[in-house]
């Protein structure tokens, strides 16, 4: 790779002992004879502002040290593409963002107008119905990517110790992709999906002790009725994806708190051993390593 | 998993850290690599299938079969398994909630320290179960049909309110001879042996359970309806 012209806030930390120097070098001030200073050029002083902006964003923030700590933290050995799923989830949670920014700057969330700036959108605005397509078909990819990532979870046993907690963050933020499927189905407000969320309410409503009332929460009465569809268009815009936003923040949090695991078949091996760790592990608390449930 | 467990695999975990590689670049270009499938499978989707849009909303006019979006195919499907009325309530609300908190609750009850899912028979096999019995689900779901013609003969005053039963979506989640749907609703070839005309009206407006309210149709529509269905015995 080619060396990186990185402010020195970003640069990888060295090693300890290493003097502050990266690259291995004596540092600056205690060389023989100090290099000459060449006049700076106007790229050299334009890169030299550019590193004391981020100097001084540092200097307040601190963010420096998270960002190494993030970047350059490592993930294990092993790791594969079947990785790239949580990430590849969010990328399309992205681009689900993106796109329904746009379709809301078009979209009027009353029952009379509704239909009719979802046709403006669709046939007049530049680009309307790709945007719009995007928005629809990257909801299915959302729910197939999710899917598949959690079918990786499960099958590498990685909600066990320590990383529970993101198991349920992360099966909390299934629930929420499906309310928001729920809840845009009505947006159109074409019969499929007005008949659609009829019968979806009616189902909430056979609900034991909550139904009834959850299923009039959602239509805002006892009858569907005019605001429904404002409701179902604030819980889509604003409620829904707001928890979720906050939720994969506390996700990715825990995602670079804990590490990444590695493939479970992977073992690893102590260095200058060929025994796997677990075996000298359970040898060294005493027990023996042949009758320790012979996992090795 | 016990004290003893967890320290071992903190253990073995720092050692695979150490051998692993910086997140920067490695981790990153294979993230971006995908990401960009991702955009690229969206944008062709949005190319070759379009965002159509159907008829406009129309609570006065049945003559639209409801469908959910295919990813809820399964939870819908469920409701045509579980079909007695007394059973509906733990289609629609039971089992998915069971579910829901059986997953959620998935790291406390599953305390196997065992990782590797040839060493996990039971967990695996249940998540291959419960993959299949799903995409099975959401098979059906696609394959059911929305017919709107019912093939049968009646007799000559009961054409019209065959023609309106046929057109207003019934047959979506309720049989009629050979027509339509098993379930979720009840098979109404035979509806009339077991509630009278009356009770047919009254249905059909409020709509019980999660069938929708046909009080929007017109009160010609209705009865013609009702003297369709009342004749079926």
């Amino acid at each position: 790779m080619p060396k990186l012209q990185l402010p020195a806030a970003l640069r990888r930390p060295a090693k300890p002992g290493s003097n502050g120097q990266v690259d291995g070098k004596a540092p600056e001030d205690l060389r023989e004879t100090p290099a000459a200073r060449p006049e700076p050029k106007v790229t050299d002083q334009a890169v030299e502002a550019g590193k004391d902006v981020v100097g001084w964003v540092d200097q307040r923030t601190g963010l420096s040290g998270f960002l190494t700590g993030m970047l350059y933290r490592k993930v294990p050995k092993g790791t594969n593409w079947f990785y790239t799923l949580g990430s590849a989830t969010l990328f399309a949670f992205v681009v689900q963002a993106i796109t329904g920014v746009f379709l809301a700057m078009y979209y009027t969330p009353s029952p009379t107008q509704a239909y009719g700036s979802v046709t403006h959108l669709t046939n007049d605005v530049f680009l309307g119905e790709f945007v719009r397509g995007m928005h629809k078909w990257g909801a299915s990819v959302m729910i197939i990517l999710l899917f598949l990532h959690m079918g990786r979870t499960f099958f590498f046993g990685a909600y066990k110790y320590p990383r529970e907690l993101n198991w349920v963050i992360g099966v909390v933020l299934l629930i929420l992709t499906f309310v928001m499927g729920l809840t845009g189905y009505l947006l159109p407000f074409d019969q499929r999906s007005f008949w659609a969320t009829v019968v979806a309410n009616n189902i909430t409503a056979t609900g034991p002790v909550v139904g009834p009332y959850l299923a009039d929460f959602l239509r805002a009465g006892a009858e569907f009725g005019p605001t429904t569809l404002t409701r179902f268009y604030a819980i889509h815009m604003l409620l829904v994806p707001g928890a979720i936003i906050a939720l994969i923040g506390a996700h990715l949090y825990l995602v670079v708190k804990l590490g990444t695991t590695a493939p479970p078949w992977l073992k690893a091996q102590r260095p200058g051993s060929t025994r796997p760790v677990e075996a000298v592990v359970a040898g060294a608390n005493g027990a023996s390593p042949n009758g320790d449930r012979s996992r090795t | 998993m016990n004290a003893a467990d967890k320290q071992r695999y903190l253990e073995e975990y720092e050692l695979q850290k150490k051998k692993g590689k910086p997140f920067f670049p490695y981790a990153v270009l294979k993230d971006s690599v995908m990401a960009l499938l991702v955009v690229l499978v969206i944008i062709f989707m949005s190319l070759m299938l379009g965002a159509e849009q159907g008829p406009k909303a129309d609570p006065t006019s049945t003559t639209y079969v409801p469908r959910p979006e295919w990813y809820f195919f399964f939870l819908f499907e469920l409701l045509r398994v579980l079909k007695p009325p007394e059973l509906v309530p733990l289609a629609t609300i039971g089992i998915p909630t069971i579910c829901m908190v059986l997953l959620l609750l998935l790291p406390f009850y599953d305390r196997n320290p065992e990782r590797r899912p040839e060493r996990r028979p039971i967990a695996t096999t249940a998540g291959i179960l419960i993959i299949i019995a799903m995409a099975y689900l959401t098979f059906l779901g696609a394959e059911a049909g929305s017919p709107t013609e019912i093939e049968m003969t009646v007799a000559k005053e009961y054409d019209q309110g065959k023609e309106v039963v046929a057109s207003s979506g019934c047959l979506a989640c309720h049989k009629i001879g050979e027509n339509g749907n098993d379930g979720p609703g009840p098979e109404l070839t035979h509806i009339a042996e077991r509630i009278p005309r009356a009770a047919i009206i009254r249905s059909l407006n409020v709509g019980p359970g999660i069938m929708p309210s046909y009080a929007g149709l017109s009160e010609k529509k209705l009865n013609a309806a009702a003297d369709f269905l009342a004749s079926l015995d």
